[in-house]
C-alpha cells in the first residue's frame, strides 16, 4: 500500500474540515430550532445558497480551507453543481449551463436513487420510539 | 330532543351508552391507562404488511369485540358511524366492509368520535334501537399521510404531537341503564391562525374552549356540575391554554379538567 | 387578557407559551456530529487523493460513500434516531440528503414499487434537486452573459 498514513489523517487539515463542517450544522440547528421551517426547505436554503455562493467563487475558499467540511454538507453540494456548470459553460458555452451541473453530482444522484430502491427491497420502516 | 341556547341538543329520551371496547398500540400499552384498554397490541402492523392495513385490522376487530361484548347480534344494529385519519376513511370503510350494515363515514380528525356518539345519538332518539359508532388511528399511516417518512431524521420540537395508535368503539342503545348521553354541543370550527404544523395543540384549543364556553352558556351549569371535564388530544400546550382561555371567561376548570393526550402515554 | 381576543393577541400567547427546544445542547450535538461526518469525509478524501485519484473524482467517491453509510443506516432503523439526536448535524451533510432519498423509498414499498417506491421517492429531497439545478443552470446563464471571471477563480 502506498499511502502515506500521515497525510491522510493530517490532523491541521482535520480540525479545520471539524470546525467549519460544524459550524455550517449549527447555522442548519438554528434554522431547526428558531424557525418553524421543515427539513425539506431548509436543504434547499442550503444547497441554494452553496450553488450561488460558488457561481460568485466566495465558496472556493471557504473549500480551499476546510476540504470537506466545505464540500460534504449540502452547500458543497450546492458548490459542486455550480462548479459543474461554469466549467461545462467555459467548454460548451450555452449547453454547459443544462450539462454541468447533473453532470458534476451524477455520482450522488445516483447513489442516493440507487441505495434507496435497494434499501427499500430489504428493509422496512419500523414504529418510531419518543 | 330539542335545541337549548345557541348549540346545545338536548335529549328527552337519552340514549344508552350499552358497551365499549378498545383496542391500542404498544406504546399506550405501557401508558397509566393500560388496564383499562380491551386488548393491546404487540406491535404497530400486526401482522399485515401495511400501516394502513393494520389500521383497518384494529377497527375491525374492535367492531367485533363491542358487540360481542354488549351481547347482541350485529344484525340488531342499525346503523354505524365510523372514521379515522386517513384519506377517504378508507381504515373504517375496508375495515368495516364484512360488517354488512349501513355505514356512515365520519371524518372529524380528532373530533370523529365524540361526532360518531354525537349524530348516533339523534339517530336513537329519532329512528334507531342500536346504533355502533367507532375510531381508529395509527401513528405510523398518519405520519406517512400528513408528516414524514418515519426513518427520516428530522428533529421533533417538544410541542409536536403523537398520534395513538388504537380504535375505540361504542354501542349507544335506545333502552338501557346507562351511562347516558344527556346533551350534546356540537362545536364551532374556530381558527386562530396557528400555521405550526408542530403545535397542534394551540391551534385546537380555540375551538375546545369556545364549544365548551358555548356549553355552559347553553345549559346554564358550571364547570363544578361535573366530576370530569376531558378532551380528546391538545397534549399538555393545549391543555395549559384551555385552562387560560376558560379562565379569562370566567370559568374555573382546573379542578377537574383532563386530556387524553396527557393521560394515555 | 383574553388571549383570543384577536388572532394576533392569540399567536403571541401561544409564542410566549409553547416552550422551547433545547438549543444549545442541540447546537452542540450538531456541531461535533456533523463535524464528525466531515471528517470522515474528509479522511475518505486523503486516502483516495493518496491513491492518486483527481480532485473531482475523490469528491464524488466521498458523496458516494457517504450516501451509502447513509442509506444503511437508515435500512437498518438506525439513522432516525442518529438524527433525533443530531438534528441538523446529520441533516444538513449528504447524509442527510440521502436518508431524505431512502427513508420515502422504504415507507412506500408498500404502495408497490412503481408507483410507491418509484414515485414517491423524492418527497423530501425533489425540492433539494429542483432547486439546486435550476440555480446552477441560472448560474450557468449569468456566467455566460457576465463572465463573472473576475468574481469567479474557479
Amino acid at each position: 500500500m502506498d499511502i502515506n498514513w500521515a497525510n491522510v489523517f493530517d490532523l491541521a487539515t482535520l480540525f479545520k474540515c471539524f470546525l467549519i463542517g460544524g459550524a455550517i450544522c449549527i447555522i442548519g440547528q438554528i434554522l431547526i430550532d428558531k424557525t418553524k421551517l421543515t427539513p425539506a426547505r431548509i436543504l434547499v436554503i442550503f444547497v441554494t445558497t452553496g450553488c450561488v455562493l460558488g457561481g460568485l467563487g466566495i465558496y472556493q475558499y471557504l473549500v480551499d480551507f476546510a476540504g470537506c467540511g466545505a464540500t460534504v454538507p449540502l452547500t458543497g453540494f450546492g458548490y459542486n453543481l455550480a462548479k459543474g456548470v461554469i466549467e461545462a459553460v467555459k467548454e460548451s458555452g450555452l449547453i454547459g449551463a443544462f450539462t454541468g451541473g447533473v453532470k458534476a453530482a451524477a455520482g450522488g444522484i445516483a447513489a442516493a436513487i440507487f441505495f434507496g430502491y435497494l434499501a427499500s427491497l430489504i428493509s422496512k420502516p419500523k414504529m418510531k420510539k419518543q | 330532543m330539542k335545541k337549548i341556547g345557541k348549540q346545545t341538543i338536548k335529549f328527552d329520551n337519552p340514549p344508552t351508552i350499552l358497551e365499549c371496547s378498545s383496542i391500542v398500540g404498544p406504546k399506550e400499552a405501557n401508558g397509566p391507562l393500560a388496564k383499562y384498554f380491551d386488548q393491546t397490541l404487540e406491535d404497530e402492523f400486526w401482522g399485515e404488511k401495511s400501516w394502513e392495513k393494520a389500521e383497518s385490522k384494529i377497527i375491525k376487530e374492535n367492531a367485533n369485540m363491542v358487540i360481542s361484548k354488549a351481547g347482541i347480534s350485529s344484525q340488531d344494529i342499525d346503523l354505524v358511524f365510523a372514521g379515522d385519519l386517513l384519506n377517504q376513511c378508507i381504515s373504517s370503510s375496508f375495515g368495516l366492509r364484512d360488517i354488512n350494515l349501513p355505514f356512515f363515514g365520519v371524518f372529524g380528525a380528532c373530533s370523529t368520535f365524540v361526532e360518531s356518539l354525537s349524530l348516533g345519538s339523534i339517530c336513537i332518539e329519532s329512528f334507531a334501537k342500536n346504533v355502533l359508532c367507532a375510531t381508529s388511528s395509527h401513528f405510523c399511516s398518519a405520519e406517512k399521510q400528513f408528516r414524514f417518512p418515519l426513518e427520516l431524521g428530522n428533529q421533533r420540537p417538544p410541542s409536536s404531537q403523537w398520534t395513538v395508535t388504537g380504535s375505540g368503539a361504542a354501542i349507544l342503545s335506545k333502552e338501557g341503564i346507562g351511562p347516558y348521553i344527556t346533551h350534546i354541543t356540537p362545536g364551532k370550527i374556530v381558527d386562530m391562525g396557528i400555521k405550526d404544523a408542530n403545535n397542534m395543540g394551540a391551534a385546537m384549543s380555540p375551538a375546545f374552549s369556545d364549544t365548551l364556553i358555548t356549553h355552559f352558556k347553553d345549559t346554564g351549569r358550571n364547570p363544578s356540575y361535573y366530576d370530569a371535564i376531558i378532551s380528546g388530544d391538545l397534549g399538555y400546550i393545549g391543555k395549559d391554554i384551555a385552562i387560560d382561555i376558560l379562565k379569562s371567561n370566567g370559568y374555573n376548570i382546573k379542578a377537574n379538567y383532563n386530556d387524553c393526550r396527557g393521560s394515555y402515554f | 387578557m383574553d388571549p383570543l381576543e384577536s388572532k394576533k393577541t392569540y399567536q403571541d400567547y401561544v409564542n410566549k407559551k409553547s416552550p422551547n427546544s433545547k438549543i444549545v445542547k442541540n447546537c452542540f450535538n450538531a456541531f461535533w456530529v456533523g463535524g464528525l461526518i466531515c471528517t470522515i469525509g474528509q479522511i475518505i478524501f486523503n486516502i483516495c487523493k493518496e491513491r492518486g485519484f483527481d480532485t473531482q473524482t475523490s469528491s464524488t467517491i466521498v458523496s458516494i460513500l457517504l450516501i451509502g453509510i447513509s442509506a444503511f443506516l437508515t435500512g437498518l432503523n438506525l439513522f432516525n434516531k442518529i438524527g433525533k439526536f443530531a438534528g441538523a448535524g446529520s441533516l444538513i451533510p449528504i447524509t442527510g440528503f440521502a436518508n431524505s432519498i431512502v427513508s420515502p423509498a422504504m415507507e412506500y414499498k408498500s404502495e408497490g414499487y412503481v408507483m410507491g417506491v418509484g414515485g414517491k421517492m423524492f418527497t423530501v429531497a425533489g425540492p433539494v434537486l429542483v432547486f439546486g439545478i435550476s440555480t446552477s443552470i441560472l448560474v450557468g446563464i449569468v456566467f455566460l452573459i457576465f463572465n463573472t471571471q473576475n468574481i469567479t477563480l474557479v
